[in-house]
């Protein structure tokens, strides 16, 4: 598979799309993407739980590229944004899909699959007695991450966390992670 | 002591904290990408209230959101109150949700099995 973000988009690309964000994930980026989507939803009068599903899950999205995203190759495009990220939201029937896009490198990739695997075989209960441990045993990382936003995710959600690698170059590869954010399923 | 007032921005909670009146709120939204610079101070100041604490103290937490970096953070502000409760004084922590708000009573019901203080879950409704 050949790199290309947009590629990708226009294949994903499902939906009404309200939100489209590519550049540095910093603390005025969050907000800014946090107030527009808050105030979209209540200009459609979206009920108020799955509002703030949606809230929730794209805060946790938002800080996870914050906190853990790799510094960009040598060769992108973009070398101004130190946190490189992409976000995107879709309206779709009954939700939302938030997708999210990173580098990574290549050594970091089989920790991050274990994680999410770990997270997909596990049952509503499992993941809530997953949250409870991490959130009782781990200290939070120097990155500032608590180790909890893709647990808290897929609980929030109740779906599985679908993702993707695709290689960069033999040192890098982009992460994306697709979330649906749904009525009660 | 000298009470903590914090007023709330978009990204951080009021905070009351009365020694007082033994009476400590934490309201709004926790959503801070540095969550331990916003708490560090609260769990301090808790550290002190804990060595002469009123018999009883009361914790108001009527959060909207909190995201998981708030989520550690807030486990340390329970776990000063936990240790004020096992030296024989009276805590009692109320945990506001808003109706119909699932995710955030199972937050509290998170914490109350967690944390050796009395919960009590408080649906507001409006």
């Amino acid at each position: 598979m050949s790199f290309n973000i947009e590629n990708y988009l226009s294949d994903q690309s499902t939906g009404n799309n309200i939100l489209l964000y590519k550049g540095n994930v910093d603390s005025d980026v969050i907000n800014h993407v946090l107030d527009t989507v808050e105030d979209k939803m209540v200009e459609i009068n979206e009920q108020p739980k799955l509002r703030k599903k949606v809230y929730n899950v794209l805060v946790e999205s938002l800080q996870n590229l914050y906190h853990h995203v790799d510094r960009v190759p040598d060769d992108f495009e973009d070398q101004t944004s130190e946190k490189f990220g992409l976000l995107v939201i879709n309206k779709v029937e009954g939700g939302y899909r938030i997708i999210t896009g990173n580098f990574i490198h290549s050594e970091n990739i089989e920790k991050l699959e274990e994680k999410i695997k770990r997270i997909n075989r596990s049952s509503r209960e499992e993941i809530k007695e997953l949250y409870k441990f991490i959130l009782n045993h781990q200290r939070i990382s120097a990155k500032g991450g608590g180790g909890l936003g893709l647990v808290d995710i897929a609980r929030k959600t109740g779906n599985k966390l679908e993702y993707a690698f695709s290689e960069y170059n033999d040192k890098y590869s982009f992460f994306y992670l697709d979330i649906l954010v749904n009525e009660e399923n | 002591m000298e009470p903590i007032i914090i007023e709330g921005t978009p990204k951080t909670p009021t905070v009351k904290f009365d020694s007082a009146e033994g009476v400590f709120e934490i309201k709004g939204r926790s959503i801070p990408e540095n969550s331990v610079e916003f708490y560090k101070p609260l769990v301090d100041w808790l550290d002190s209230y804990k060595e002469s604490p009123l018999t009883k103290t009361v914790v108001n937490i009527r959060l909207e959101y909190f995201n998981t970096s708030s989520s550690k953070c807030i486990l340390d502000v329970f776990k000063k109150l936990e240790a004020i409760h096992k030296a024989k004084n009276e805590v009692e922590v109320n945990w506001y949700y808003e109706e119909d708000d699932e995710d955030m009573l199972e937050a509290g019901e998170d914490y109350e099995s967690i944390i050796r203080v009395p919960f009590k879950m408080i649906e507001i409704v409006e």
